[in-house]
């Protein structure tokens, strides 16, 4: 009997756990179903398994099991107080090679992106990056199901779905908010594993002299609710006040395509789409964009989107529930009048 | 003196691809090879601390015999030497193998010549993977900083350097020791103009040819199709998704329209998420 164990990693700085975690342990608790009857029949167990490393977080640990880990296994130690590559690949890796799990999920967050590189590398094998779609499917001249993972390539413009026959673990990156947030469960059971910790201060090679924290907002349009972005379109920086004004009636941020971004008109922090976040609001709404791939492929996952957009034939309105042809300049002032006189109804 | 190694890599420009409709394969006729904008970056960077310490910078890539023009390029904005891996067996290799031929390579120029600075961009704008840096630095056992955006201080003497980088959350200033390897946002250093004598020796630079039959020795099981764990099992373009209504304000007006979209999101049951909005 052997135990076909679903890795996900843990992230978390200054103690606060980056919401990617849980979704990968529910994606780890799907991955492990589909091999549920084939590990059945061959007589192996099948377990949904986090790693985390930090300083006094054994918290977090307790939380994982809520959001669906089986066990945790915890590198608690003040050489964890702050990520660095060094120590944490090198942790990752010996980690791996004592348990030998089958598939190993990191988030594709910039700290993420930096780690999964490293383990993947010191461990000899297969690592796809930035994947949208995940799937333990049957693949001719293979006992076991096999890591299916798909991604976008060339800029959005092409899906590439890859796997890792021989090596292990099968490694994918996952992008934050590309699949759905479990359910928290706190009656949930399970085991936290305390592992001894190797990695020392000497090993890190790097040392942060500074954190400087970005003055002005911090928007975190990843996790936002409901997401109200700009385009071209707008035509002026101002429109992107009329913009906030709907955000704040919905009790939402405000969005911007890469045009928006390039010309100065908003921060980085608001673009959504391929090389910006990706987010899945319960709504978004898009005013003045054409609907590129580029941007698509960032919100298409939205709970609802409604469009506006004068072009009739604008790409936007294939991935909207609800189009509106128009002139957004009188679309939205209409909404805010619509939305206000509903609250007044209800209130 | 200084030595700064920069890894290239040439790259369709992905502004201008586009799927044939039809056939639904990648349209790359037509479609102008680039120097990975991240790579030309983290050159530009890498030439501007030679012009302040004296020194060289050397720029390796790895493809086929049409990433001269790319070396070329390089030479234009300012780096001395080019090395391109080129060999069939190369090729198909993911990026565990692709760090390998460039680890071995760079670890042999380095015993050549010692190098502080390793710079890769980001990531290519094609493969997207911003992989290869990581892997690269393991191999070497370097230190990284990924998304550097700053070199604050180069210090040959003492080995070390100051380095800033971007992270989601917030920005780090990272004390190292040299050699380093970065990965480089745009944002790291302006492209320059070419002074007229790199344009006039890059026309006729060539540069060296490195291949399996030497001078750096490569394991064949690490390379190419054979050192690549991962396989690209299918490709395709992405799902069409399932367009919604829409509606004209044109030929309805606009309270109509809005009206018409509100009622729908009820439907969809986020009327709740529209009323709870601040007020
Ligand atoms: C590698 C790569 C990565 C990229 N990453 C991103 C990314 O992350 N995010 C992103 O957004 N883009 C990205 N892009 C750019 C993308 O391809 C598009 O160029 C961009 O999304 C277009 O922005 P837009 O829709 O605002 O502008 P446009 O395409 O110019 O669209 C403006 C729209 O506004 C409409 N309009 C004009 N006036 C009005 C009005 N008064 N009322 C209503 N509608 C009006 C027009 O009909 C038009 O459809 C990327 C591109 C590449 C190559
Ligand atoms: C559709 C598609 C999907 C793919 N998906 C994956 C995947 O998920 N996992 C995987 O392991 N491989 C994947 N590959 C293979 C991967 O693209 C190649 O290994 C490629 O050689 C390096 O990866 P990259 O382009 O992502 O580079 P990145 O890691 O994004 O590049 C970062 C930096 O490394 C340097 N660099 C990269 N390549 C070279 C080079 N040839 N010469 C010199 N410097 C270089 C540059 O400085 C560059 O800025 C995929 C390939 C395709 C066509």
């Amino acid at each position: 009997m052997t135990t076909r164990r679903f890795w996900v990693f843990i992230e978390q700085e200054e103690g606060k756990v980056h919401p990617v975690s849980w979704e990968l342990l529910g994606v780890a608790r799907m991955l492990a179903s589909q091999v549920a009857a084939e590990a059945a029949a061959a007589g192996d167990v099948v377990a949904v398994e986090g790693v985390l490393l930090g300083d006094n977080v054994a918290h977090i640990a307790q939380e994982a099991l809520y959001y669906g880990a089986d066990r945790v296994y915890l590198f608690d130690d003040p050489v964890f107080a702050y990520y660095r590559n060094c120590p944490y690949y090198q942790t990752l890796a010996t980690v791996s090679r004592k348990y030998s799990p089958e598939v190993f999920l990191i988030g594709a967050t910039t700290l993420g992106r930096d780690l999964a590189g490293a383990v993947a590398t010191s461990l000899h094998t297969g690592l796809t990056a930035d994947c949208t779609g995940l799937e333990m499917g049957e693949v001719k001249g293979s006992v076991q199901r096999l890591l299916l993972a798909t991604r976008p390539a060339f800029g959005g413009n092409i899906m590439a779905t890859i796997l890792c026959r021989s090596e292990r673990p099968q490694m994918s990156s996952v992008r934050p908010r590309v699949f759905p947030m479990p359910e928290r469960n706190p009656n949930a059971q399970g085991e936290i594993v305390r592992e001894e910790v190797e990695a020392t201060e000497e090993s890190a090679m790097a040392c942060v002299l500074e954190f400087i924290h970005s003055k002005g907002e911090s928007v975190n349009i990843e996790y936002a609710d409901v997401i109200v972005s700009g385009g071209r379109g707008l035509g002026t920086p101002d429109g992107l006040k009329l913009l906030q004004e709907l955000a704040d009636e919905l009790g939402g941020v405000v969005g911007a395509s890469r045009p928006l971004i390039d010309s100065g008109w908003i921060s980085y922090a608001h673009q959504v789409g391929q090389s910006g976040r990706t987010v899945r609001p319960k709504l978004y709404i898009a005013a003045g964009i054409s609907g590129a791939l580029q941007h698509k492929v960032g919100m298409q996952n939205s709970d609802f989107i409604i469009a506006i957009n004068s072009d009739p034939k604008a790409p936007i309105f294939d991935v909207a529930d609800v189009g509106i042809v128009g002139d957004l300049y009188q679309v939205i002032p209409e909404l805010l009048k619509q939305i206000r006189a509903l609250k007044e109804a209800t209130a | 003196m200084f030595h700064a190694l920069v890894a290239v890599k040439q790259v369709p420009d992905t502004t201008n691809i586009r799927i044939d409709p039809d056939t639904g394969n990648l349209v790359r006729e037509g479609v102008p090879a680039i120097m990975n904008p991240y790579d030309a970056h983290a050159l530009a960077e890498a030439v501007r601390w030679k012009r302040q310490l004296g020194g060289k910078v050397t720029v390796v890539s790895m493809g086929p015999p049409s990433f001269i023009s790319t070396l070329r390029e390089a030479v234009e904005l300012g780096a001395d030497r080019g090395v391109l891996l080129t060999d069939r067996k190369f090729a198909g290799a993911d990026t565990l193998a692709t760090s390998y031929v460039l680890a071995e390579t760079i670890k042999a120029i380095h015993e050549q010549d010692p190098i502080h600075l390793v710079f890769f961009g980001k990531q290519a704008i094609d493969g997207d993977t911003a992989q290869v840096g990581p892997g690269v630095a393991v191999r070497m056992g370097l230190p990284i900083v990924t998304y550097a955006v700053k070199i604050r201080e180069v210090n040959l003497e003492e080995g070390r350097a100051v380095i800033e980088r971007k992270t989601e959350r917030w920005t780090e200033v990272v004390e190292t020791s040299l050699p380093v390897l970065l990965t480089c946002e745009k944002e790291i250093a302006e492209i320059p103009f070419a002074p007229l004598p790199d344009l006039i020796r890059s026309l006729r630079y060539d540069p060296e040819m490195w291949t399996l039959e030497g001078p750096c020795p490569f394991a064949l099981d690490q390379i190419g199709v054979k050192g690549s764990p991962t396989i690209v099992y299918k490709m395709g373009t992405p799902p069409l998704p399932q367009p919604g209504e829409k509606i004209n304000a044109r030929e309805t007006g606009v309270e109509e329209a809005v009206k018409f979209a509100l009622d729908k999101a009820a439907k969809a049951g986020i009327v709740q998420v529209i009323l709870g909005g601040a007020r």
